[in-house]
């Protein structure tokens, strides 16, 4: 079961779900394809909000207490900005590499 | 996505094929939107459930005692206001990536 979410308008995030196209789920009824992208890009945002909250969690809480005391609650949102800053990074180190990759690989091939 | 989603789906439409067929696409929709609700709110316990258990539950005994309820019902209550900060901030930084491009 993937567990991996993404959204795939905000550049970088990576999507871990590929979107089958609307077209071919929707038929061709226009109301249907775009409710199921629409669906599909708000369940990418649910899907991301469960995995950030279980892992910031166990950055963040301590014991829980009556109530998110104002540190646990920064801490949370600092966590979901270097998550996503962590997912950038990934992507744009992955595809620096595989340009400098082809770069090398081309210029063996005289 | 869960079961609880994809088994229940089929039994819902049945009924509507007695006579002409047509499916109404806006009450699919509505169907499609409650099931992926109920999804939403079983992944949200799973994982509450996962997590409350690991911070409350020591070694366990043969009944959950007071302090074991006690910290299981804050901490649904904490859990519960963990997301919706996630949410808040996701959202926020989406909108700030949004304004950038």
């Amino acid at each position: 079961r993937s567990r991996r979410g993404g959204t795939g308008n905000t550049s970088g995030t990576g999507s871990g779900m590929d979107a089958p196209s609307a077209a071919g789920l929707g038929g061709a009824d226009p109301q249907l394809q775009r409710f199921i992208e629409v669906e599909t890009q708000k369940q990418r945002f649910q899907q991301l909000v469960h995995q950030m909250t279980e892992l910031c969690w166990e950055k963040c809480m301590d014991k829980p207490g009556p109530k998110l005391d104002s540190r646990a609650e920064t801490c949370f949102v600092n966590c979901v900005e270097r998550f996503i800053d962590t997912s950038q990074f990934i992507l744009n180190r992955l595809e620096q590499t595989q340009k400098s990759k082809s770069a090398f690989s081309e210029s063996l091939s005289d | 996505m869960e079961s609880g989603f994809g088994s229940d789906f089929s039994s819902d439409f049945g009924s509507g094929g007695g006579g002409g067929g047509k499916l109404d696409p806006g009450l699919i929709m509505e169907q499609v939107k409650v099931q992926i609700a109920v999804a939403n709110a079983q992944e949200l316990l799973q994982r509450m459930t996962d997590k409350c258990f690991r911070k409350c539950i020591g070694k366990p005994g043969g009944a959950l005692d007071n302090s074991e309820q006690k910290c299981i019902a804050m901490c649904m209550d904490r859990y519960m206001d963990a997301w919706n900060t996630v949410s808040r901030a996701y959202n926020s930084r989406l909108q700030r990536e949004r304004a950038n491009m």
